[in-house]
């Protein structure tokens, strides 16, 4: 058994393999544990294996052994000793359990919220401002500068579990209700793990992605991450193909901009259109018109993109999509052929994934795709 | 009752039938009509066995197909949706419809004859308590081709065996596929809850003269304490099972967590069913090692009284400890800490159990036939079970443990390792009363060597998963996490317990045509059981017996050394 924890230690999901204060002490809490059960099971297997052995019946032996009913003192032997070792895990485990559990909120703690979906993950910087979606980026804690993150956990649908094995054991992300749990990480580097309680179909894609960065590397994160959101705020009208954006969110402000002539499917949805009421320009494999069929679809009722009218919250956030390494809640990597098969249908990539297939063309896909590309 | 007057030996005597049965040869129809209309506590035990028997065979096939799944990271053997019916109706079929109805049916067919009654106190009951339960069984089933879900024509559940709220709620699972599981949960719990007061009515009202309570042999003892279990536990689940359609048809907002119900709330529920539910399924294990290996040590079983008090210790402890499986959901530090201490004192009155088992062997004349062997790998299974058991138990640990394949590996050495390999004990050693003819020895052999085999390959191998971080019920998983191998061994050896159940299977069916007669007594037993014909005719027996000691046939074949005279 020891050896087996040896032999896992250096798994990238190993429980053994701690980088934070409270994963280490439930690892010492393990080995501890681990030990006292070991010796346990050597002790009584042996008993066993001595008795079967020596007490097995011999060939032609038909005679029945001397009976025993039993003996009071060594009844009440192996219940004391019990109780003795009971008593000591007991309260090895409450020391642990309260020393962690229990641990006081310091000051210059970051705070985090976790939203469970179904099927990702949500995570909120209160301080800063910051919303991101599927990679939790946290600072180094080290000795001189600590940076513990407390985290509150909710969920807005079922009910999930936050587990990454090599920061911290598992708190459940319930709906209705707000868990805490805290890690500081002692190690930069990416921390892997996923949702540990069953929350439907795409439960097991349902990965987690931890980046521990140094202070600076996670100072600069934080920056870009509001940068990029106060920029597109800042800024309406773009220099370049400002114009091919505005118009068509102006105009559908003031309601109804649609070409009569139709160019999808006939079985699409309903709003489907050129992509700009100039024609030509909509052909176009662009990042504008992709813009603007993102806003001219159900996209927006969903998604993000600060600073845009994209302001749905049932998606993940897409404001800076292109800074994360994979999409889809880990289960892909973040490229422009993964993201062409996602917008084009989610649930190949992602059965019972809750995105809808929107049924566009191939182009109006591209266009979308280089959209998000620009989403940095 | 008087302990000294009875005039015991001559009792049994009397009680002893070797007469054969004789009856005129009926028509199939009749045969089965007879069947159907039973109410011989012999006849439902068997019904009981052979119905969960079959379902027995089904869940283990859904538990290969999920092995076949997990055989290669992103396997697309199954999809996502099917992969999760199948593990739920794995674990819904082998809790409810499987171990369940096959520790009833044990106890159906042997706490009567082993107390020297005729039959249970309520044979209709009894009968009703059955259907009801074949029925909640083939419900459940029947929700493959009926339960109209939100992917495909036919869904069965898939919202895990304990099916956390809101998952269960209408925005979750919009199909009938959940009500099918709550329904059939529901019948299937009144079956047992009526089979729980029969057999406490017939352990406490049905008892032949001189067996007083501290005669009463364990099994009925162990019997009792589960079905006192099943009575507290199960009415729970029951009245969860209601509220849950309440949400769903009728607009209530128990578990409704957007309408401010709450998730914990069926957590508990649940649970306060769940774990007593545990100790439901491994009292009855318990009971078959308490009968057969004191007969195959040779010895009485050592520590009677401590054993007793252990069983009714476990019954009671383990009411209190449900919450531990929920350390991970949030409680306050103190509850932890409550359940961490109770959960451990469960260990206490376990270690008793097991080392008097441990000292029963001591001093014994050991004979490794087939009901033993099983029973002896029991013991070394149940250990390692309860070391696990403990290992989960520190809250603190659990965090990391908790709903990872560590903790499926460590249920499954409970409900298999031990209940299951005791189910195997108790069919081998009891087969013979059963049925009059012995289960072939040599197929046993076979049978056992390929299930330790077997076991030992899977579920050894599956803690390690789970220390690496592997969650439980996903369909599929990432390659690059070391989870492979351990996976696709996990698999080979999920592949050779099906090939030595299926052996099992062929025994049994062999046998039972061409088996050796076996005679009233073929291991040289003790108890009440014994004293009658293999099978038992429906009377039991034909004068009721009278005992004066735990072990009323070793008085009877040593009357030189009786029990009766050291009580």
């Amino acid at each position: 058994m020891i050896c087996a924890c040896a032999w896992s230690a250096p798994s990238s999901t190993s429980i053994f393999s701690n980088k934070t204060t409270p994963a280490h002490e439930l690892n010492d809490l393990s080995m501890f544990v681990l030990g006292i059960t070991g010796l346990i099971y050597v002790g009584v297997s042996s008993l066993l294996v001595y008795a079967i052995v020596k007490f097995r019946a011999r060939k032609g032996d038909t005679t029945e052994p001397p009976q025993v009913f039993g003996s009071m003192q060594i009844e009440l032997s192996w219940t004391i000793i019990p109780i003795l070792i009971i008593v000591v895990l007991f309260l090895t485990t409450a020391r642990v359990l309260f020393s962690v559990q229990d641990a006081q909120k310091p000051a210059y703690a970051l705070d985090v919220i976790v939203v469970g979906h179904q099927f990702w993950w949500e995570f909120r910087y209160p301080q800063y401002n910051v919303v991101t979606a599927n990679e939790l980026h946290l600072p180094l804690s080290s000795k001189d500068a600590p940076r513990p993150a407390f985290m509150k956990l909710t969920s807005a649908d079922v009910m999930h579990s936050f587990w990454v094995p090599q920061l911290d054991g598992k708190t459940d992300v319930l709906p209705n209700r707000v868990n805490e749990m805290w890690i500081d990480p002692h190690e930069t580097g990416l921390y892997v793990g996923q949702c540990a309680q069953f929350c439907g179909a795409e439960h097991a894609k349902m990965l987690l992605r931890v980046y521990v960065d140094t202070p600076e590397q996670f100072k600069q994160w934080i920056a870009n991450q509001q940068r990029m959101q106060a920029e597109l705020t800042a800024v309406p009208v773009g220099p370049q193909g400002s114009a091919a954006q505005t118009a068509p969110n102006a105009g559908n402000q003031g309601g109804l901009v649609r070409t009569a002539t139709s160019k999808v499917p006939p079985n699409s949805p309903p709003t489907h259109g050129n992509v700009t009421p100039n024609t030509g320009e909509a052909q176009e494999i662009s990042a504008q018109a992709g813009q603007y069929v993102f806003e001219h679809e159900a996209c927006i009722s969903c998604h993000t993109v600060a600073g845009t009218v994209a302001t749905g919250r049932y998606g993940p956030d897409l404001t800076h999509l292109m800074s994360r390494d994979t999409i889809a809640s880990g289960a892909v990597p973040n490229t422009k052929e993964k993201l062409l098969a996602w917008i084009g249908d989610p649930n190949q990539l992602k059965p019972g994934s809750l995105m809808p297939a929107m049924h566009l063309s191939d182009r109006q896909n591209e266009q979308i795709t280089a959209y998000l590309m620009t989403l940095k | 009752m008087g302990t000294e007057s009875m005039p015991a030996p001559q009792g049994i005597e009397t009680a002893v039938d070797r007469t054969a049965v004789v009856s005129r040869p009926g028509t199939y129809l009749e045969l089965i009509h007879s069947w159907i209309v039973t109410v011989d506590h012999k006849r439902l035990g068997i019904l009981y066995i052979c119905y969960a028997l079959v379902f027995l065979l089904v869940a283990g096939t859904e538990a290969l197909l999920i092995r076949i799944q997990l055989f290669y990271p992103h396997n697309d053997f199954v999809s996502p949706f099917t992969f999760n019916r199948l593990f739920t109706m794995h674990g819904t079929t082998m809790v409810f419809l499987v171990g369940m109805p096959i520790l009833f049916g044990f106890g159906n067919y042997l706490v009567p004859l082993m107390i020297g009654a005729r039959d249970m106190a309520f044979p209709r009951l009894n009968a009703f308590s059955f259907w009801i339960s074949a029925f909640a069984g083939l419900l459940l089933y029947y929700s493959f081709i009926g339960g109209v879900g939100l992917y495909g024509t036919g869904s069965a559940p898939d919202v895990a065996w304990f099916a956390y709220a809101p998952l269960t709620e209408r925005p979750f699972s919009p199909g009938h596929s959940t009500d099918y599981w709550a329904v059939a949960i529901l019948a299937n719990g009144i079956g047992s809850i009526g089979t729980a007061i029969n057999i406490l009515a017939t352990f406490f009202c049905m008892r032949c003269k001189g067996m007083t309570l501290s005669r009463i042999p364990l099994l009925p003892w162990l019997y009792a304490t589960m079905s006192f279990l099943v009575l507290v536990a199960v009415s729970p689940l029951t009245a969860a099972q209601a509220m849950l359609l309440i949400d769903r048809y009728l607009g209530g907002h128990f578990f409704d967590t957007q309408m401010g119900g709450s998730a914990i709330l069926w957590a508990h529920f649940f649970w306060i069913f769940g774990h007593p539910e545990v100790y439901v399924l491994v009292l009855p294990a318990f009971a078959f090692a308490n009968e057969i290996i004191p007969v195959f040590s040779r010895k009485a079983i050592f520590g009677y009284p401590a054993m007793v008090a252990a069983s009714v210790g476990i019954g009671f402890i383990s009411l209190g400890v449900w919450a531990h499986h929920m350390f991970t959901i949030g409680m306050t530090s103190f509850g932890n800490a409550f359940f961490t201490l109770s959960t451990m004192l469960v260990s206490i009155p376990t270690g008793i159990k097991t080392f008097n088992w441990l000292a029963t062997l001591w001093g014994g004349k050991i004979r490794f036939a087939t009901p033993m062997l099983f029973s002896i790998a029991f013991l070394f299974q149940w250990v390692i079970a309860g070391l696990t058991g403990i290992m989960l138990s520190v809250s603190a640990w659990n965090w990391q443990l908790h709903n990872s394949y560590f903790v499926v590996a460590h249920f499954h050495y409970v409900l298999v390792g031990a209940i299951v390999f005791m189910i195997f004990a108790a069919i081998y050693y009891w087969y013979p009363k059963m049925t009059g003819r012995m289960l072939d020895d040599r197929l046993g052999k076979w049978h056992f060597w390929l299930m330790v085999i077997g076991f030992h390959v899977t579920f050894d191998v599956m803690h390690f998963p789970g220390l690496l971080g592997m969650p439980r019920q996903i369909f599929t998983y990432e390659p690059d996490r070391g989870w492979t191998l351990l996976n696709q061994i996990v698999s080979v050896g999920g592949f050779i317990q099906g090939i030595a159940v299926l052996i099992f299977v062929y025994n049994m069916v062999h046998s039972y045509f061409r088996g050796v007669e076996a005679g009233p007594d073929p291991w040289d037993a003790w108890t009440l059981e014994w004293s009658t014909t293999s099978p038992p005719p429906a009377y039991n027996f034909v004068v009721d017996p009278v005992v004066a000691s735990r072990r009323p046939l070793w008085d009877l074949k040593h009357p030189e050394d009786p029990d009766s005279a050291f009580e």
